[in-house]
């Protein structure tokens, strides 16, 4: 409103207000509409549930969460927790949700880390790393995911060996159509002083950080906070180890009748499934750190050149803390399309959420209801969870006024 | 997945819909003019669509027969394909009025699905199919094998059952659909693909070798596979049992789709009663009394629809063994017309 129109407007109302009635007064009738939507959204509600509950008993299919500690009866190939046949379908439950995680957490890893690759690369003034990074950002981007994780689950498939032909690597490595093979660290007694000094290392590093940083803010001098670091984090858990005398072996694989047998497997739906997430997300995320980064004006960068800082330093003190303030809020919305979209893995035979109780449970006991509620409300959880710390993480990165 | 979701949505607001009209699946298919018949995606012998789109296999045929029965039209039927992990929500849901999609009947879906299992049109069992070049001749080798399987199945949990049992040590990998799985498994990912038996040589035939793989000769369970249709709706019911039925008495009489009419003469008052020339038994279920007649004149008996999609006369060769006729020493028996 302009300052014009106001005493006009505003004039009319006097000190005392004339006798409305509530349904032509807009606050109370706001009021009221509020409410009804409010019972009809609440009675609807109501109405489906009680409705399903009382057809589905009428139709004698089993209603009721009973079925979380009924065995299960059904093998999961990958697991990093314990599981068995005879374990519960609870059990299986935890098995595809700590799946489901693992491949989104290092999905987020690798495709943010491709991303911001390739999103700088769009920005090159190479022309060759240009228009490369802007195929495979067209490429990926303009394809299915569903069809990219069948390409390279049969890509991944097809190009290993056999397992009579792995492919063995020093080390105790084994490659082969079952998988990688890795040796398992077997970890000894005295193991836990390695953990404690590295966790105690770490913890020295960031004061050392915190310090240094002050020191340069109050006197503008440098301190080698990498060299103390790296002493700090490898260095004192190397001596650590070797003063335990050195607790750590390794199960290494070796070829049975069929299989490779001990050791540590990385199954290849596993690496179709990360690859597929990683290299589809990676595109658009490149996207957005590309528009992050121009968003930033040119007068920055200028600016910065002016001061005489070199163009390594003007990436990392000027253009990119201004520009994350950018790409934070959609590379949040990228996460968690890739956590969701991890669901695809049950087209390439990855025990995740979907594909172990979504899938097998909710066929084994016929509960849809219940099984998909569930599903619904652990997908919800983890987004609102990647949400909240995506959010925590921009309002310290967002603009400080001072 | 979507489907899933898809049905389920549509299936709480429906099961509201469908609660009192459950017992009334002949009207809703009647006034709809046309079956809905869950059906396999693709399964050889069994239910699979060719290329133009026309659906031939055993369980195939019995949904034929049923709409044969109701509309004397074999043709009045619509395949809605389901994966394992779909097919019951989608007949809980209404989707369809009869899963007839190579399931096996087991206490549990017969009891908390809300579902009731009728006749076995086919006695099946699980077995195995290993690459011909690893010399096992037996499924007690198989310690430390890699194993596909198709998830939802009951295959999937006697594969556990038998490895616990015999205290071998395997691995699963479980796809979602049978496609996948046989891909999987011919890519090399699998030492062994288990299914029913029967699909064994059904999927074998999509196999790039299928010379390079055998089937073991071990069958670690008992998989009557048969129809399903809702909980509570006995009238339908009695219908998709005695479609069966008279799909199997045809055969043990000898009425066959070429002489069905001429039998239309006969003097045999078991083959009369069935054809319907004497009694009223049509009616009681909710049909004409020439009911049976129309589902052996548009698709035959048991043993012909047998050996035209999965027996000697079809690609799969199977042996009739267990599913022969009780009187020739196997398991299809028929509770007479009478």
């Amino acid at each position: 409103m302009s300052s014009v129109d106001a005493p006009k407007l505003g004039g009319t109302g006097g000190d005392e207000k004339p006798h409305v009635a509530f349904w032509n007064d807009p606050e109370k009738r706001g009021y009221l509409f509020q409410a009804l939507l409010f019972v009809v959204v609440g009675y609807l509600v109501y109405a489906a549930a009680t409705n399903a509950i009382d057809n589905l008993t009428k139709q004698k299919i089993a209603t009721g969460f009973d079925f979380w500690n009924n065995t299960a009866g059904f093998d999961i190939g990958q697991r990093l927790i314990p599981y068995e046949t005879t374990s519960s379908y609870g059990r299986a439950f935890w098995v595809g949700l700590v799946n489901t995680l693992l491949v989104a957490g290092i999905g987020i890893i690798f495709a943010t880390m491709l991303g911001f690759i390739i999103g700088v690369a769009r920005l090159s003034k190479n022309f060759l790393v240009n228009k490369l990074a802007a195929l495979y950002v067209e490429v990926i981007r303009n394809t299915p995911l569903l069809l990219q994780l069948l390409f390279w689950y049969n890509a991944v498939l097809k190009a290993l060996p056999e397992v009579r032909d792995s492919v063995a690597m020093p080390g105790g490595f084994f490659l082969n159509n079952r998988g990688l093979f890795m040796p398992e660290p077997v970890f000894g007694a005295n193991f836990s002083w390695v953990t404690w000094t590295l966790a105690a290392g770490l913890m020295a590093y960031f004061a050392y950080g915190r310090w240094a940083r002050k020191k340069q803010e109050r006197t503008g001098q440098q301190s080698p906070v990498l060299l103390v670091g790296l002493g700090l984090v490898i260095l004192l858990p190397l001596l650590a180890f070797f003063g335990a005398g050195q607790p750590l072996s390794f199960n290494i694989p070796d070829l049975g009748r069929f299989n490779i047998r001990g050791g540590v497997q990385i199954y290849p739906e596993f690496v179709a499934l990360l690859m597929g997430l990683v290299i589809y997300t990676a595109a658009f995320i490149a996207e957005v750190v590309r528009a992050g980064i121009q968003a930033v004006s040119k007068g920055q960068t200028e600016a910065a050149y002016a001061l005489g800082l070199r163009p390594g330093p003007t990436l990392d003190l000027v253009v990119i803390p201004q520009a994350m303030r950018v790409i934070i809020p959609p590379l949040t919305s990228q996460y968690l399309n890739l956590t969701k979209n991890s669901s695809l893995a049950v087209a390439v035979g990855y025990p995740d959420l979907v594909q172990v109780f979504m899938g097998t449970v909710l066929n084994q006991t016929g509960q849809a209801v219940e099984v998909i509620a569930i599903t619904m409300a652990v997908y919800l959880t983890i987004s609102l969870f990647t949400s909240l710390v995506m959010n925590w993480y921009n309002s310290r990165k967002a603009l400080v006024e001072r | 997945m979507k489907k899933v979701l898809m049905s389920v949505a549509v299936g709480a607001a429906f099961v509201m819909a469908a609660g009192s009209a459950s017992a009334q699946t002949l009207n809703q298919v009647k006034s709809r003019g046309v079956l809905q018949c869950g059906s396999n995606t693709g399964l050889a012998g069994f239910g699979q669509p060719d290329a133009q789109g026309n659906w031939t296999g055993l369980d195939v045929d019995y949904c034929r027969a049923i709409a044969a029965a109701i509309f004397n039209d074999a043709s009045k039927v619509k395949f809605v394909p389901l994966s394992a992990k779909d097919r019951f929500t989608a007949l809980q849901s209404g989707e369809v009025d009869v899963l007839v999609r190579n399931t096996t009947w087991t206490m549990s879906r017969d009891t908390q699905l809300g579902l009731e299992f009728g006749p076995v049109n086919y006695y099946d069992g699980q077995g195995f199919m290993v690459r011909k070049k690893l010399k096992i001749a037996s499924a007690m080798e198989l310690s430390g094998a890699s194993v596909c399987t198709q998830q939802g199945t009951t295959t999937e949990l006697n594969l556990a059952d038998f490895f616990r049992a015999n205290k071998l040590k395997y691995e699963v990998v479980a796809f979602a659909s049978s496609d996948e799985t046989i891909k999987a498994y011919d890519a090399g990912r699998c030492d062994v693909f288990t299914t029913d038996a029967s699909g064994l040589y059904a999927e074998r035939l999509k196999l790039t070798a299928p010379d390079d793989h055998i089937v073991l000769p071990e069958i670690i369970s008992k998989e009557p596979l048969g129809a399903a249709w809702r909980h509570g709706d006995n009238q339908w019911g009695d219908i998709v049992k005695w479609t069966h039925y008279a799909m199997v008495t045809a055969e043990e009489l000898g009425v066959t789709k070429a002489n069905v009419d001429e039998m239309l003469k006969s003097t045999n008052p078991d083959v009369k009663r069935l054809l319907g020339t004497e009694g009223k038994f049509g009616e009681a279920i909710g049909l004409t009394n020439d009911w049976a007649y129309r589902i052996i004149k548009l698709v035959g008996n048991y043993g012909e629809s047998f050996d035209r999609n999965v027996g000697a006369g079809s690609r799969l060769k199977i042996a009739r063994g267990v599913n022969a006729l009780w009187s020739k020493g196997g398991l299809q028996y028929a509770p007479p017309i009478r």
